[in-house]
């Protein structure tokens, strides 16, 4: 890293969004200052910072804010070419494969996960959890064709695509051991279950990673209160 | 099948700033319309995980999703004009508005033409709001990506064919609120890569609001 280099990560412990800069900072082997976020009152560093979302996380390199968990992710990779190992690929094509599985966590894994989770109905989480697995099967396909024969996404080492991925692990984790159903099923999609122990024990990843306990702990809680607030709002 | 092959819709946003980008680039290929009420084996078989347009095919490999294309077309056809500039940081900026346009102006631009009464209000403040930030990065500049067209210019342009139907349904003119973006989507259309690209807006009118009759709000 280049004397002066000066990366603040305005963040909060158990967002997956905020996991994944760190796993990019940890993969790419760059120190940085954690500054944990109160998102019940947010701080006017966050606000000024991210004026349009006002959402963690934010990373300020420099003092300059960059907003947008895989903005973040790529800008990493290409301030700091130099550093640790590339997370994307230099082919086009193949960086437009690596960020459309990307971009493909968050539009089908994160909402159908959601949904599974915080559904108005029954009904409405049963098919969160139906398109959460109908996803997972879908990565499945794609880490085949993605890691060519390798471990990762990225193919011999992490990239894009892990580093995405990679953030949720905890949530999944966690979701895994709360309802007693395996998420990352070595049945139904062995690659990716084979993908997430081999992940989780990266240096780089243990260093990002929440405690899967203390994720569980912070779910319950989350759990309880939404069920005290809804339960407030039907007296 | 030609070098390079757009599978796309005539009025789609999404589409045409691949168009834009190919355009701009001076990339010669060939565009096949879509019928996405019975869509094509090219289709279904170029974009099996979402079955939507635009896919750009490149020596019969396919890209999907409208900023990754243009971000390919960038890569693969690294002639001037850059769409997005060298240095990471402005990359990271660019990157983050185009990011906003399709999470803000699309959402509020089809909430528009869908909903009535409170809901039509309160899309037409959100598009007004959208539409400010997107005036306050624009700044002075003639372009958002300075002094040519750059990466934000082409995820946006489009959207200015739906100028004229945003106020129609909102009540609102855009001028009025904001000068500067107005400007510069006069500016951006009169560009040859953009003009070309784009829908006429009477025509998109005509469109919104046939989508309003079949899927709008009662």
């Amino acid at each position: 890293m280049a004397a002066g280099d000066d990366l603040k990560l305005l963040g909060a412990w158990p967002s997956p969004f905020v996991v994944r800069v760190k796993l990019a900072l940890s993969f790419k082997g760059l120190s940085f200052e954690n500054v944990e976020e109160d998102l019940g009152n947010k701080s006017e560093l966050l606000v000024s910072s991210n004026p349009v979302h006002k959402k963690v996380p934010v990373l300020l390199h420099n003092g300059k804010p960059i907003c947008e968990s895989m903005v973040i992710v790529q800008y990493i990779d290409e301030a700091f070419t130099g550093t640790g190992p590339s997370l994307l690929s230099s082919d086009p094509h193949e960086r437009a494969i690596a960020r459309f599985w990307a971009a493909y966590v968050d539009d089908k894994l994160v909402t159908s996960w959601v949904q599974s989770f915080r559904g108005k109905t029954e009904e409405d989480k049963s098919e969160g959890t139906k398109q959460m697995f109908a996803a997972l099967q879908t990565l499945e396909g794609a880490l085949r064709e993605c890691s060519k024969g390798e471990g990762y996404f990225g193919g011999e080492s992490v990239g894009l695509v892990d580093v995405s991925l990679g953030g949720l692990l905890s949530w999944l984790n966690a979701t895994e051991e709360m309802s007693g159903t395996k998420i990352f099923d070595p049945v139904k999609t062995p690659l990716l279950a084979a993908w997430a122990e081999r992940f989780s024990e990266l240096d780089g990843a243990k260093l990002a990673l929440p405690d899967k306990d203390r994720m569980v702990e912070f779910i319950q809680k989350r759990q309880a209160q939404a069920a005290a607030a809804a339960a407030a709002s039907q007296k | 099948m030609a070098d390079v092959v757009l599978l796309d819709l005539w009025v789609s946003p999404f589409g045409q700033r691949c168009r834009i980008a190919l355009a701009a680039k001076g990339v010669a290929y060939e565009y096949r319309e879509q019928d996405l009420s019975n869509k094509s084996e090219l289709l279904l078989r170029s974009n099996p995980v979402h079955r939507m347009i635009p896919v750009l095919l490149h020596g019969g490999r396919p890209v999907c999703e409208s900023l990754l294309i243009v971000q390919y077309i960038d890569e693969a056809w690294p002639v001037a004009p850059r769409l997005l500039p060298g240095d990471p940081y402005a990359r990271a900026q660019a990157r983050f508005w185009a990011d906003f346009v399709d999470k803000k102006i699309f959402d509020c631009g089809t909430r528009l033409w869908k909903c009535n009464g409170a809901a039509l209000e309160q899309a037409t403040r959100d598009m007004i709001e959208a539409l400010g930030a997107l005036e306050a990065e624009l700044g002075g500049k003639d372009y958002f990506g300075g002094e040519d067209l750059g990466f934000l210019d082409v995820a946006l342009a489009p959207f200015t064919s739906w100028f004229r139907t945003y106020e129609q349904c909102g009540g609102f003119a855009i001028a009025e609120h904001c000068p500067g973006l107005a400007a510069w989507a006069d500016r951006c259309r009169g560009r040859d890569a953009v003009a070309s690209a784009l829908t006429d807006p009477d025509k998109v009118y005509e469109f919104a609001l046939t989508l309003k009759k079949k899927f709008g709000d009662k």
